[in-house]
């Protein structure tokens, strides 16, 4: 939140100077007169008072985030349209359109880099730290949906193969997916290997002394 | 591509009205230079170059559609 008090000699003058400092349009901001311009000095003594406005503005993450995503699809020449929701404690940023495969890339290496420096460029903006998640077309949505059931199934291969399953490279957030879906087989156990980028979930059944 | 990494350098940095960039074009490929305000250099870098590699993933995926490559260097 952004709070600017200006002075003037009307309340308009005040105003205009205050909006003008803090770069917001009058309908976004809020205003407070603090002092009605008079032409009493202060305590009634010779003089004018000026008057005095506070405008505060409440920074909205979502329509920053929007912003800046459309002006980014639109110097790659996508068409596309942003649709936020706020899901506690985060902000949800969908971009819909036609041909958006390029926005998400290789198994989202695309989506992942306009969504970090989407939080970036907003957050760089902003005095409070907000976290934006950026999808496509519901991709991560579906990308969840696909890693839970690869998991449940590995797990049942590695239960009656006994046999450890090593998956390919994830991003930490879909390593979790994994890790989370199987937390409650107990005779799964699940942890991760090798080094970022290349880090690996691995599935395998828990040891015999360790089950309890 | 050259107009897309301006806004995207110019949203990161402090001071946008420094940021330049020049463009050499080969029939398949770009190169691009990107050159900021010494003090934004972390800016469009950051940490291990994660800032660096974000820009050019996008970079690259604007390229794709062209059908060209593309390479993003940063300056002071």
């Amino acid at each position: 939140m952004k709070v600017v008090e200006r002075t003037g000699k009307s309340v308009e003058e005040a105003i205009s100077k205050a909006l003008e400092e803090i770069g917001v349009e009058r309908e976004r901001a809020q205003i407070e007169i603090l002092e009605e311009p008079s032409k009493k000095g202060p305590f009634g003594l010779l003089g004018t008072t000026l008057a005095k406005v506070r405008v505060s503005y409440e920074d909205d993450p979502g329509a920053l985030a929007c912003e800046f995503i459309e002006k980014v699809c639109q110097t790659m020449g996508v068409n596309a349209v942003c649709h936020v929701t706020k899901r506690e404690p985060h902000w949800h940023v969908d971009i819909t359109g036609p041909e958006l495969g390029i926005l998400i890339g290789r198994r989202g290496d695309t989506l992942d880099a306009l969504q970090y420096l989407t939080n970036l460029a907003v957050g760089k903006q902003l005095s409070e730290r907000v976290k934006i998640i950026v999808d496509v077309e519901g991709y991560r949505q579906r990308r969840e949906e696909t890693l839970i059931r690869l998991a449940k199934r590995l797990s049942e291969k590695v239960k009656r193969t006994g046999n450890r399953v090593v998956l390919e490279p994830m991003n930490p957030h879909e390593r979790r997916i994994i890790h989370t879906a199987l937390q409650d087989e107990y005779k799964i156990s699940t942890f991760s290997e090798g080094e970022e980028p290349n880090r690996r979930v691995v599935i395998s059944l828990k040891r015999s002394r360790d089950i309890s | 591509m050259k107009e897309l990494l301006e806004v995207l350098a110019k949203a990161l940095v402090d001071r946008p009205e420094d940021v330049m960039v020049a463009q050499v074009e080969t029939e398949k490929s770009v190169h691009l230079q990107l050159v900021v305000a010494p003090e934004d250099m972390g800016k469009v870098i950051g940490k291990q170059g994660k800032i660096a590699n974000a820009i050019r993933t996008i970079v690259k995926a604007a390229a794709v559609k062209d059908g060209r490559r593309v390479h993003v260097d940063i300056d002071q």
